[in-house]
C-alpha cells in the first residue's frame, strides 16, 4: 500500500463544486487518486459522493473547479476521459430485453472497440465475473448480484486505466458482495487498475480502500489511509489485568513511546497508545519485569465508525436513521440531476 | 476487522491472470469516427422491435383499424352516387373533392402518414424509459457523441416507421386500394417523402423527450400533439372542403404535405402543390428538425 504514494495522480482535482438549484451537492472539494490504489468516498447518502463521481465521468458538468482525470482535463477533453475510464453506475444500466453478451457487445460497440477484439475479451470478462454460463440469457432473468457483475464487467469492456464503482454492493447479499470485493481487490492486484468506489459501508471502505476521503454535506472532512484516520482518533485501546493491585506501575507504562495515557483502576490498565500490536510487548515486558503477574490482555483496534464519528460529528448510524429528510434529499438531487 | 482477512485476497483463481493480463493492458485500436455507436445503439432498437413481434401486431392495428371501419364506413363515393346523376357526374364529384374516385385510397394514403406520425411519437417514449432505466446514463459515459444518440434514436423510429408504413400500404391494397396508378418511381417517391416527414417527426418527439423523466408528461404530449396534426392535416378530409382558418393550420401542417405527395404519386390525383414544393418543404422541416435536434443534445443531454 506505501508503494503507490510515489506514484502520479491519476485523478487531480481542485475546489471542485456543484450546485443542483438551490442545494449545493459538491462545495470545493479537493484531492489527488494515485496510480494503482483503490480510493474510496465514504459518507452518508446524499453526502455528494454520485454526484463527484458523474463529474468525474462526465457526466455533469461542474459548476466551477477542475478536475483532471487519466491527464485529461473533464471540461475541455471529456472524450479522452470517457475513453479512459470505466465506470460502474450506482443503478442498473444494462438493457433487459436483451442477453447479457449482447449488452456488453454494445458497450463495447459504444466504445469503438471492432468486434475482433471485444468478443474474445467480453468472453473473458465474463469469465472474470463468472457469468459465462448466463452470458445468452436475457437480462431480465438475472439475479441482483449477476446484475451487478454484469455491470463490472461492462466497466471493464474499454481497458480502463481507471474504474468508478458507485456503490458497487449496495443492496447486495453478504455473500455476493464479498464476490464482488474479490474482483475488485483482483483488479487492483493482478490488473493494477486503479479503483475510485464510493460506499456508505464502513466495514467496506476499512476493507478495500488503501485511501479513504471522508465526505459530509458535500466537504472533504477528511483524507488518509484507513489506519490513520483511525490512529488520528486517540489510537488502540489495551486493557491490561494484572494479579497484584500494588505497585502501581502507570507512570513507568505513560514513559513508553507509543502509549499516550494511562488509567487503572482496580489492578486493571486501561491503556491507550498508537500502533497497538507493538506498544503491547513493550507494556507486557515492563510489567513483568516489576513481578507483576499479567492475568487478561486485549486489545481493540478502533473502527472507522469511531472515525466517523470524530470527522463529522455525527454518527453514520444516526445519519441513516433520518430517513425521510436523506430521501426527500435524494429526490431533489434525482431530479435535478437528470 | 475480520473482513479484512489477507486470507480473502488469495482465494484469487491465479490462472486468470496470466491468460488475460496481455489482453487487459494492451487496448486495441478503436474507432473514433464522430458518427461509431450509431448503428449499435439503432440497432439495439429496431431488435427490440423486431424481437417482439406482438409490438409490432399492435402498433399495426390501429391504422388498420381506422382503414377498415373508418375507410369503408365512411362511404363518400355511396354518398355521392346517392345524390343521384350518372356514374360520370358521380366520377367528377369525387375527383374535385378527393382528388380520386375512391375514398378509400385516399383514406389510405392519409393511414401511412398517420401511422409514421405515431411512430414517431413514441421515440420519445423510448428516450424517457432510457433515461428512466439508467441506460442513457450509461451510454452519455462512454465516448459516443451526444448528437449520435439522438441521431440513433431517431433513425430507430424512422426505420419503424417507414416498414409499418409498408406494411400499411400492403393491407390497404388487399382491403382494395386503387392500384392502377402505382409505379416503381410512385412508391418509391412515396416512401422517399414519408421518409423525411418521419425523420422531422421523429426528431421533434425526441427534442422534446431529451429533459423528459417521467412518461405520464410524454403521452400528455403526445395527445396533445398528434390529434392535431392528424385532424388539421388531409389525412382524413380534402382540405378544400374545410373551413378557412383551418386551411390554413393545415397548410403549415407537415403531414399535409407528405399526404399531398402521397395521393400524387401512388394515386395520380391533381395535388394541391406541385410534387416540389411538397418535397422542399417537407426537406426544409425534416433538416431543420433534425439539425436543432442535434444542437440541442449537445447542451440537455449533459448537464
Amino acid at each position: 500500500m506505501s508503494e503507490t504514494n510515489t506514484e502520479a495522480p491519476i485523478v487531480e482535482v481542485t475546489n471542485l463544486s456543484k450546485t443542483f438549484a438551490k442545494l449545493k451537492a459538491v462545495d470545493s472539494v479537493s484531492f489527488e487518486v494515485k496510480e494503482g490504489e483503490i480510493f474510496g468516498f465514504l459518507g452518508p447518502n446524499g453526502a455528494g459522493k454520485s454526484t463527484t463521481i458523474n463529474m468525474l465521468t462526465t457526466l455533469l458538468k461542474p459548476s466551477s473547479g477542475n478536475a483532471q482525470v487519466c491527464g485529461y482535463d473533464v471540461h475541455t477533453n471529456a472524450n479522452e476521459v470517457r475513453r479512459n475510464v470505466g465506470v460502474v453506475p450506482q443503478e442498473y444500466t444494462a438493457d433487459e430485453d436483451m442477453t447479457g453478451h449482447n449488452n456488453i457487445i454494445l458497450c463495447a460497440d459504444l466504445y469503438g472497440l471492432p468486434r475482433s477484439n471485444s468478443e474474445p475479451h467480453a468472453e473473458e470478462l465474463f469469465k472474470l465475473v463468472e457469468l459465462e454460463d448466463a452470458a445468452n440469457r436475457k437480462v431480465s432473468t438475472y439475479s441482483g448480484g449477476m446484475r451487478r457483475r454484469l455491470e463490472l464487467a461492462c466497466g471493464l469492456i474499454n481497458y480502463p486505466k481507471l474504474l468508478f464503482l458507485d456503490e458497487p454492493t449496495l443492496g447486495l447479499d453478504v455473500q455476493t458482495r464479498a464476490a464482488v470485493w474479490k474482483y475488485i481487490r483482483m483488479l487492483k492486484e493482478e490488473y493494477h487498475m486503479t479503483l475510485f468506489l464510493t460506499t456508505h459501508y464502513l466495514e467496506e471502505a476499512d476493507a478495500l480502500c488503501d485511501r479513504i476521503a471522508i465526505i459530509d454535506h458535500g466537504h472533504i472532512v477528511r483524507i488518509g489511509t484507513p489506519d490513520e484516520l483511525k490512529a488520528n482518533i486517540g489510537g488502540d485501546i489495551i486493557v491490561v489485568g494484572v494479579r497484584e493491585s500494588a505497585p502501581d506501575v502507570s507512570s513507568e507504562i505513560a514513559k513508553i513511546q507509543l502509549v499516550k495515557d494511562v488509567k487503572k483502576n482496580n489492578g486493571v490498565y486501561r491503556i491507550k497508545a498508537e500502533r497497538g500490536e507493538e506498544a503491547t510487548p513493550e507494556i507486557m515486558d515492563l510489567i513483568r519485569s516489576r513481578g507483576l503477574h499479567v492475568i487478561k490482555i486485549s486489545l481493540t483496534k478502533p473502527t472507522l465508525d469511531e472515525a466517523y464519528l470524530e470527522y463529522t460529528g455525527h454518527s453514520m448510524r444516526e445519519e441513516e436513521t433520518s430517513r425521510t429528510q436523506m430521501f426527500s434529499q435524494r429526490v431533489t438531487m434525482r431530479k435535478a440531476r437528470s | 476487522m475480520a473482513l479484512k482477512d489477507p486470507t480473502m485476497q488469495k482465494e484469487q483463481p491465479k490462472e486468470v491472470s496470466s491468460n488475460h493480463e496481455r489482453s487487459f493492458m494492451a487496448s486495441p485500436k478503436v474507432n473514433t469516427s464522430p458518427l461509431h455507436g450509431l448503428w449499435a445503439l439503432t440497432h439495439r432498437d429496431l431488435r427490440k422491435w423486431y424481437m417482439n413481434p406482438v409490438q409490432l401486431f399492435v402498433s399495426l392495428i390501429q391504422p388498420v383499424v381506422w382503414l377498415g371501419l373508418f375507410g369503408k364506413a365512411m362511404n363518400f363515393g355511396a354518398f355521392v352516387s346517392g345524390a343521384g346523376g350518372t356514374q360520370t357526374q358521380q366520377n367528377a364529384i369525387m375527383l374535385s373533392m378527393f382528388g380520386t374516385t375512391s375514398y378509400f385510397s385516399f383514406l389510405a394514403c392519409g393511414m401511412l402518414a398517420f401511422v409514421i406520425l405515431f411512430t414517431a411519437a413514441f421515440s420519445g417514449m423510448s428516450v424517457v424509459f432510457d433515461r428512466r432505466f439508467g441506460f442513457l446514463n450509461k451510454v452519455l459515459s462512454t465516448p459516443v457523441s451526444r448528437g449520435t444518440v439522438v441521431m440513433a434514436k431517431v433513425l430507430q423510429s424512422v426505420g419503424r416507421a417507414l416498414i409499418q408504413a409498408a406494411i400499411v400500404l400492403l393491407i390497404a391494397v388487399v382491403l382494395g386500394m386503387d392500384t392502377s396508378h402505382f409505379t416503381i418511381t410512385g412508391i418509391f417517391g412515396t416512401f422517399s417523402i414519408m421518409f423525411l416527414m418521419a425523420l422531422g417527426l421523429s426528431s421533434l418527439y425526441v427534442m422534446l423527450a431529451l429533459r423528459s423523466t417521467d412518461w405520464q408528461t410524454q403521452m400528455a404530449i403526445i395527445n396533445l400533439l398528434n390529434l392535431p396534426l392528424v385532424f388539421a392535416s388531409n389525412a382524413l378530409f380534402p382540405t378544400k372542403l374545410m373551413p378557412n382558418w383551418l386551411q390554413y393550420i393545415v397548410k403549415v401542417n407537415p403531414v399535409s404535405y407528405a399526404n399531398d405527395a402521397a395521393r400524387q404519386l401512388l394515386l395520380g390525383a391533381t395535388g394541391l402543390n406541385s410534387l416540389a414544393i411538397d418535397f422542399g418543404y417537407l426537406l426544409a422541416f425534416a433538416i431543420l428538425l433534425s439539425a436543432t435536434g442535434i444542437v440541442l443534445s449537445w447542451r440537455l443531454l449533459s448537464k
